[in-house]
């Protein structure tokens, strides 16, 4: 099957492939309802859509912030349709007598998993697990969170290209947002080059347009 | 100065049977369709359409606010159709009026038909309509823009909603009138539809017409809509060609 872009509503040729992602069926028909790519994986057909908000998934790793407070928990924006919560246990922090607020205050963003989605779309985030933390410093960068998987690249080609040539670490979440360290100007070129794939997430060959540019720019 | 929407002597269709902006019966205004103007909003359009200018910026899906409007099962729409104070000739006083909490509605409503809201309960979808200018027939310009984007917002949809108006002037059943037409014409009549199943979403009517020309002025909008929807289309895959294109020039130097 050809990768092509289609729109809600076109008719979609399955050629004897299964159901997946971003496609609904009327009348024995098969049909997209979302604006994205037509990709095949696994004999399945998929939509990978081009843009949108981003849909938990059980143990991505993403960046939140925390945006309220409650007795036990911490209320965070994941960039989502719903909001995530983070429960005390789930934190490497002990001491239950502490204000939560002197843990992580309102604003203080934080690099976290996914832990559990309930049946009514409550979604609980953990720290406990190797890599997770607060993030302190540094800057932030919105992405599309449709786009993220093209940063990383094969088996994370892309974003360690990035972090070899510039020297600026990375931290990516797949909700789409990352966070960036290291000095001014490299973490602007970063920006730069992060906001470049974006756009042309959907066209091929994108690593070594990125190597070159990074390459051209390396002598400023 | 003669009022609106009384009969008067103005000849709107001359006797070569072109109207006064020199357009045939069955003919559109040229539209214009722009997609992702908006660097804040999850999703947004632009439509010019003949005089109309409209602007429509989607947000969502996200929490919905206040917390008694959730629904459990389903994402609620959240239309807001404002008309600027400069869009029409005299002042036209901001804020909701009787007319635009209607037209909401409707669009709303409209728009619901095609969204696949039950994939997100509890949530609302926000669409911003804001009419920058109108010469007659901003609600269907209005919609036509906001499911263009609501595609860009990346909603899941059952297909783009895409609407077409037609009226009678003169006696005549004619297409997409424009602000003379609308004011001294004897019907107007809003339509919009889901091309794919030929499903109707949103229709009214001002004015009064038989039954056969209803009937006439439905069939005349649904071939005007289905050419619409081309345009939409074209609109949202110009967005990634546009990349493209800039590739090619890259290639070529």
């Amino acid at each position: 099957m050809e990768r092509k872009i289609v729109l809600p509503g076109e008719e979609i040729n399955l050629e004897g492939m299964k159901q997946g992602n971003g496609i609904y069926h009327e009348n024995g028909k098969y049909y997209s309802y979302q604006m994205g790519v037509l990709q095949t994986y696994n004999n399945y057909a998929n939509i990978i859509p081009l843009s949108g908000k981003y849909y938990p998934v059980r143990n991505d790793r993403i960046i939140g912030k925390v945006i309220d407070i409650a007795p036990s928990f911490w209320i965070m924006d994941i960039r989502g349709p719903y909001p995530g919560f983070l429960h005390i246990n789930d934190t490497p922090w002990k001491n239950l007598d502490q204000d939560l607020n002197k843990i992580l205050g309102i604003g203080d963003t934080v690099f976290l998993k996914v832990n559990e989605i309930t049946e009514s779309r409550q979604i609980w985030l953990s720290l406990k697990d190797a890599g997770l933390r607060k993030l302190e410093g540094g800057h932030i960068v919105m992405v599309q969170p449709t786009k993220v998987s093209r940063i990383i690249g094969k088996a994370g080609s892309m974003v360690n290209t990035i972090k070899e040539m510039t020297g600026v670490k990375i931290q990516l979440g797949q909700n789409g947002v990352v966070w960036l360290d290291g000095s001014a100007d490299k973490v602007m070129a970063v920006k730069k080059i992060l906001k470049y794939i974006e756009k042309e997430a959907h066209t091929s060959g994108l690593t070594d347009r990125v190597k070159k540019i990074l390459e051209e720019n390396k002598g400023d | 100065m003669i009022e609106l929407g009384t009969q008067s002597d103005i000849k709107l269709i001359n006797e070569d049977g072109l109207r006064i902006d020199g357009r045939k019966f069955n003919e559109l205004r040229p539209i214009r369709i722009e997609v992702g103007v908006l660097n804040r909003a999850d999703g947004s359009a632009y439509i010019e359409w003949g005089g109309n200018k409209v602007l429509v910026a989607v947000y969502g899906p996200r929490e919905a606010f206040p917390k008694h409007t959730q629904n459990p099962s389903r994402a609620i729409i959240n239309a807001r159709y404002n008309m600027a104070a400069f869009s029409v000739d005299e002042r036209k006083r901001p804020g909701p009026d009787r007319r635009a909490v209607e037209i909401s509605k409707v669009i709303g409503e409209a728009l619901e038909c095609a969204v696949f809201t039950e994939q997100f309960p509890r949530t609302s979808i926000d669409v911003y309509i804001e009419v920058l200018q109108a010469d007659a027939g901003t609600r269907i310009a209005g919609l036509t823009a906001a499911s263009v984007a609501l595609v860009d917002a990346g909603i899941p949809m059952k297909d783009l909603v895409v609407g077409c108006a037609s009226g009678k002037i003169d006696g005549k059943v004619v297409l997409d009138l424009n602000k003379e037409e609308d004011n001294f014409g004897q019907a107007d009549l809003p339509m919009a539809i889901i091309p794919r199943t030929q499903e109707i979403v949103l229709l009214q009517m001002d004015g009064n017409m038989t039954r056969d020309e209803l009937e006439e002025a439905v069939e005349l909008s649904k071939k005007a809509a289905m050419y619409i929807s081309d345009l939409q289309k074209e609109a949202l895959l110009a967005k990634y060609k546009a990349s493209e294109s800039e590739k090619e020039g890259e290639r070529s130097e």
